[in-house]
């Protein structure tokens, strides 16, 4: 009994720790966000080049090389994304409760812009489900919503990169039984560079503090 | 002629990859997870697959940068490694006091699944990892046996400002693997969905799914201390954060090439 409290407390005092290190990441982020810090004094090369659109910064997006292939099987890269403000998500065809959601707060947010401000958007989905989402299924969804291709993709890509999107736009997802996947709501918000502006976990509505960030950066555009 | 071809071969042998990381078998099963797949007591199914028998080493990730310098620590893209990026090596290229043999630390999810797709691997999932460590040196499920579990908890007492052994500095395994506790905190490939839930009726709640974490876990194995505290740090991890004491090793699927 006693080794059972000891443990215990060996357990909340690791709790703690973790805590703490989730932490220090947070505040660390700011400071990643304005200037990349590099830890060592060797070549100092934070950026990689990438044609006409200048330096790709080293907290974009776009840093991950993802093939995406769409609702009409056009294949492209996620860094082709590249130019314009971006939201995006992910989501899954099959999926009967969040994902229509999701879908919903981003048409809403579409739907909050000025014709002019909405042609500078882009808006992309991406499912976590390479399995069973084929162009096909993509396809079906965008019909039946009656999204805006091709302003708006939505886009399947391989399993490997799933995970990766995943991880660089903080959602968490995991596959459950009946081909279901549980998965927690983000919507983010890429500026012309890649570089998350803004997120939302809100669904069914616009959340206003995504709409107004969206507007904020098509005004940088 | 024959002494030719026999030399040949010597050289061939010679001129292989001098640390042809060793994948052991690793053969499937269904065991009780501390995080059940249906988030109530349906055992977890792992099929089979291959796993390093160690963690990898300072030496063989040296290797994997010098080959693609994307990943040194000047030239890492703040998207996949935080500031502490490989911060314990001289330089981007050089090991300074850090061991050759010891475990590679402060390395970011990002990077170890870009060394395990390297050498035509990937992380392995939880389930994988958990199945292996369940195993003491003659059981492959030890998780009853208090003594192990003291055993194990002993390293988790120890205090981490001593340097980190060399690999392979703990026993082999019930699977021929060393090292699944008592050296180092593993990355895993899946690390980002442990606490999601796995039971579907959280499915449509978004507000139930960021809550259910802690429901998450299985209440038949709650003093399986060791377990618990990876699962509380791989949770508590983004993909590009690292930290002092965690590296990783990489698995293989059974058939094929791996992935």
């Amino acid at each position: 009994m006693k080794l059972v409290a000891t443990l215990m407390l060996c357990l909340a005092a690791f709790a703690v720790g973790a805590t703490a290190t989730a932490g220090n990441a947070a505040t660390a982020l700011p400071g990643r966000l304005s200037q990349p810090s590099m830890a060592s004094g060797g070549p100092s090369r934070p950026f990689v080049a990438s044609g006409a659109l200048g330096l790709l910064p080293g907290d974009s997006v776009y840093q991950l090389d993802i093939p995406l292939t769409n609702q009409d099987a056009h294949a492209s890269k996620l860094a082709d994304l590249r130019g314009t403000p971006v939201l995006i998500a992910m989501f899954y065809t099959s999926c009967k409760y969040v994902c229509p959601l999701i879908v919903d707060s981003m048409l809403r947010i579409d739907k909050g812009l000025t014709a002019d401000e909405r042609s500078h958007l882009r808006v992309v989905l991406v499912s976590f489900d390479p399995a069973h989402d084929t162009p096909q299924a993509l396809k079906t969804v965008a019909d039946e919503r009656h999204l805006d291709l091709p302003r708006w993709t939505l886009d399947r890509t391989d399993a490997e990169s799933v995970r990766k999107l995943a991880a660089v736009l903080g959602v968490q997802y995991r596959a459950i039984e009946n081909g279901d996947f549980n998965h927690s709501t983000v919507i983010s918000l890429l500026d012309k560079d890649g570089r998350i502006a803004a997120r939302s976990s809100r669904t069914g509505e616009a959340d206003p503090d995504l709409l107004a960030a969206t507007q904020r950066e098509l005004g940088r555009n | 002629m024959l002494r030719a071809a026999a030399a040949a071969l010597c050289l061939a042998a010679f001129t292989l990859p001098a640390a042809a990381a060793d994948y052991l078998p690793i053969p499937g099963g269904s065991f009780a997870s501390v995080l059940p797949p249906d988030g109530k007591a349906a055992p977890a199914i792992v099929a089979p697959f291959r796993l390093r028998s160690l963690p990898v080493t300072n030496a063989e990730f040296l290797d994997f940068v010098r080959a693609n310098r994307q990943w040194d620590r000047g030239r890492i893209a703040s998207l996949f490694g935080d500031s502490q990026y490989l911060a314990h090596w001289s330089g981007p290229s050089d090991l300074g006091a850090a061991g050759r043999n010891q475990p590679v630390t402060r390395v970011s999810w990002f990077a170890a699944e870009a060394f395990c797709e390297s050498e035509h691997a990937r992380l392995p999932t939880w389930y994988e990892f958990e199945y292996v460590a369940a195993a003491d040196e003659s059981h492959a499920d030890a998780r009853g046996d208090p003594a192990w579990r003291e055993r194990i908890l002993d390293w988790y007492a120890r205090p981490s400002t001593t340097a980190l052994p060399d690999v392979g500095s703990t026993a082999k395994n019930y699977y021929g693997a060393r090292d699944l506790h008592g050296l180092i905190w593993e990355w895993v490939g899946d690390y980002a969905s442990l606490m999601i839930s796995g039971d579907n009726r959280n499915q449509g709640d978004p507000d139930l799914l960021k809550f259910c974490g802690a429901g998450a876990l299985s209440t038949q194995d709650r003093e399986n201390y060791a377990i618990l505290m990876r699962i509380a740090l791989l949770s508590s991890l983004k993909a590009a954060d690292t930290t002092a004491n965690l590296g990783f090793r990489c698995a293989k699927d059974a058939t094929g090439d791996g992935k």
